[in-house]
């Protein structure tokens, strides 16, 4: 029962980081019908903003807030004006052909620029071990838990609650309706793109302590951010937090109770599942397609 | 097609039958290696190109057509039945792999198909009592034929050239068969060719088998060339390169696949001169390529062409601009 807490509580905090990844996945797929193949690296990417800024003699603290300042302006303002913004009259395939290749760029980039072997990355916290329930959790797992929580919390209030995310909402939810209605939709774009470099940068500096910060990274995130999405419903937010959460525990669980060489399998076979008996997600509205 | 296009062909199938004879064997290894590719593209372009139906899966059928020829030849099957063996069970595997098809479009059919790819990378590096595990498997035949011995490079480009020139035949011809045309139909309006009493449940599941076929041929040439074979070879990142060179090449044109796995063989040997960034420069190319010329190289020569010859019409004087604006 102690390890299976213990299981529980670290497969919450991944799925808490994958939950994030996918939220802003989901987020580009509605406003701009961009499936974006570089989300993982997106994720990649900031750890090594932070830390050249790190070289550079900065503080911590102020690291992760350049890191996620130049987050802002590479992963979300740069790659919807050269990336996305030329591709999006081609229609979803071609832009899913750049997006793979824009994973490849950044990937390579970082290997030839930075470094090809891991990096360590600061902690938020010093590691030590709380005991709930007799199980041993270590204090960097309730962090991660709190701090994406906390984000998903407040990115909720920010959608829910304000003005601006209703308008980015109406944006998701119809264009052409909101521009009649006079949102500022194009803005509003600009807006989610912002929003999910913010969020990858979140989950960045949350996962890159635990995996170390290496160039090959993006490839499991990208592909759980995926996952996620789809097995939660790709037009919910709150299903891509659902999914996120549902893949972290299956990630940990399985590898523990089930099979640690086929752990990566099991969640493809749920996806498969979902997408077969229930393509628009456990949450998800069906999309009403035209002709 | 016009005599412009046919006289480039008749050109480029010259060269391909000189080529071998002025390279030295590294050379010939990567005209053998276009070959394969070529035959996988074309595979791809069928189920992409002209269904319409996004894959992500053709690495997995190489790789699958791979260890299916590589595990029959040494447990002593003789070469011609495991080469068909390939063929068939990719295209059973496929036939299987069409059925999400049926029910999901475009992006939830690519992680499906992502899916499938991770999942078979899985297991031929987990199931090692089959596959070997990352050790792979070595030392993979090359065949014979009535005496004549593919074990030397330019006998086995030759094999290969041979294999593609009869699969693209084949091909060219099932795409000017009332089959070709269902395919085109599927990409372009499946509604209608369901209204017009197509069978399009039947054709969707066809164009994954027989593209996901080719990948199981491209992966048995695949095997006996490089004569080494492991599983890290078809994890996604082969999908993605397939892919790759059905969009640069041009998808859905009959001669993209050739294009695009000649500049997805011969780029990264131009670029040595770059040394590591090879990548980073390809990864660029391409990114710049897509919004200037989505529909890639071979789209990209014949609308050029299209203009120019156009150009030379003198334009019909009623639909000059100047007169019909107001």
């Amino acid at each position: 029962m102690a390890s299976f807490i213990q299981l529980l509580v670290s497969g919450l905090a991944t799925g808490a980081i994958y939950a994030l990844i996918a939220v802003g996945f989901t987020l580009l797929w509605q406003t701009s019908q961009t499936i974006n193949f570089a989300q993982g690296e997106f994720v990649m990417l900031p750890a090594f903003f932070i830390l050249i800024a790190m070289n550079y003699g900065a503080p911590f603290w102020l690291s992760c807030l350049i890191g996620i300042a130049v987050s802002i302006v590479v992963l979300g303002i740069a790659f919807k004006y050269i990336i996305v913004d030329p591709m999006l009259k081609h229609g979803v395939l071609p832009l899913v052909i750049s997006s793979i290749a824009l994973a490849l760029f950044l990937k390579e980039a970082v290997k030839d620029f930075y470094s090809s072997q891991a990096q360590p990355f600061p902690v938020l916290v010093e590691a030590s071990d709380v005991h709930i329930f007799g199980a041993v959790i270590s204090s960097q797992s309730l962090v991660v838990l709190a701090v994406a929580i906390a984000t998903v919390i407040g990115m909720t209030f920010l959608l829910n609650r304000t003005r601006l995310g209703r308008m980015m909402q109406a944006t998701a939810q119809n264009p052409t309706l909101a521009r009649i209605l006079g949102v500022p939709v194009r803005r509003m774009v600009l807006y989610t793109f912002l929003l999910n470099a913010v969020l990858c940068a979140i989950a960045s500096i949350l996962i890159s302590p635990i995996y170390l910060a290496k160039f090959t990274n993006g490839e499991t995130l990208g592909m759980a951010a995926f996952l996620a999405a789809i097995i939660g419903g790709f037009n919910q937010v709150r299903g891509a937090i659902l999914g996120g959460v549902i893949l972290g525990i299956l990630d940990n669980l399985s590898a523990a109770y089930l099979s640690s060489q086929y752990r990566a399998a099991f969640p493809l076979i749920i996806l498969i599942i979902v997408i077969l008996v229930r393509p628009q997600g456990l949450l998800g509205r069906v999309e009403e397609r035209t002709v | 097609m016009n005599r412009a296009a046919t006289i480039s062909i008749a050109f480029a199938a010259a060269g391909a039958v000189i080529a071998p004879f002025m390279l030295k064997p590294f050379g010939i290894f990567l005209i053998s290696m276009w070959a394969v590719l070529t035959i996988a593209a074309i595979g791809l372009n069928l189920t992409l190109g002209y269904a319409g139906q996004v894959s992500m899966a053709q690495g997995a059928f190489v790789g699958i057509g791979a260890y299916t020829l590589a595990l029959l030849t040494q447990a002593g099957v003789p070469y011609p039945i495991a080469f068909a063996a390939s063929g068939i069970l990719c295209f059973i595997i496929g036939w299987g792999l069409g059925y999400p098809a049926l029910r999901v479009q475009h992006h939830y059919l690519a992680f499906v198909t992502l899916a499938f790819t991770t999942i078979v990378f899985l297991l031929l590096r987990n199931e090692e009592w089959l596959t070997g595990g990352i050790y792979g498997v070595n030392a993979i035949a090359r065949p014979v034929f009535f005496g004549w011995s593919t074990g030397k490079a330019m006998d086995y480009y030759f094999f290969c050239l041979g294999v593609l020139t009869v699969i693209a035949f084949a091909v060219w011809w099932m795409l000017r068969s009332p089959w070709g045309r269902a395919f085109v139909a599927l990409r372009e309006n499946p509604v209608r060719a369901l209204s017009l009493g197509l069978d399009t449940r039947r054709y969707t599941l066809m164009a994954f088998a027989i593209g996901s076929s080719l990948g199981g041929f491209a992966g048995a040439l695949f095997a006996s060339l490089v004569q080494f074979i492991e599983p890290a070879s078809f994890a996604l990142n082969r999908s993605f390169d397939l892919l790759l060179m059905v969009i640069v090449g041009g998808s859905g044109y009959f001669m993209g696949p050739f294009v695009g796995a000649l500049v997805a063989v011969l780029l990264p040997e131009w670029m040595r001169v770059t040394e590591g960034y090879y990548l980073i420069i390809y990864a660029a190319l391409i990114m710049v390529m897509m919004p200037l010329a989505p529909y890639g190289i071979v789209g990209l020569i014949e609308r050029g062409y299209k203009a120019l010859t156009v150009k030379r019409k003198p334009p019909a004087p009623m639909l000059t601009p100047e007169r019909t604006a107001p």
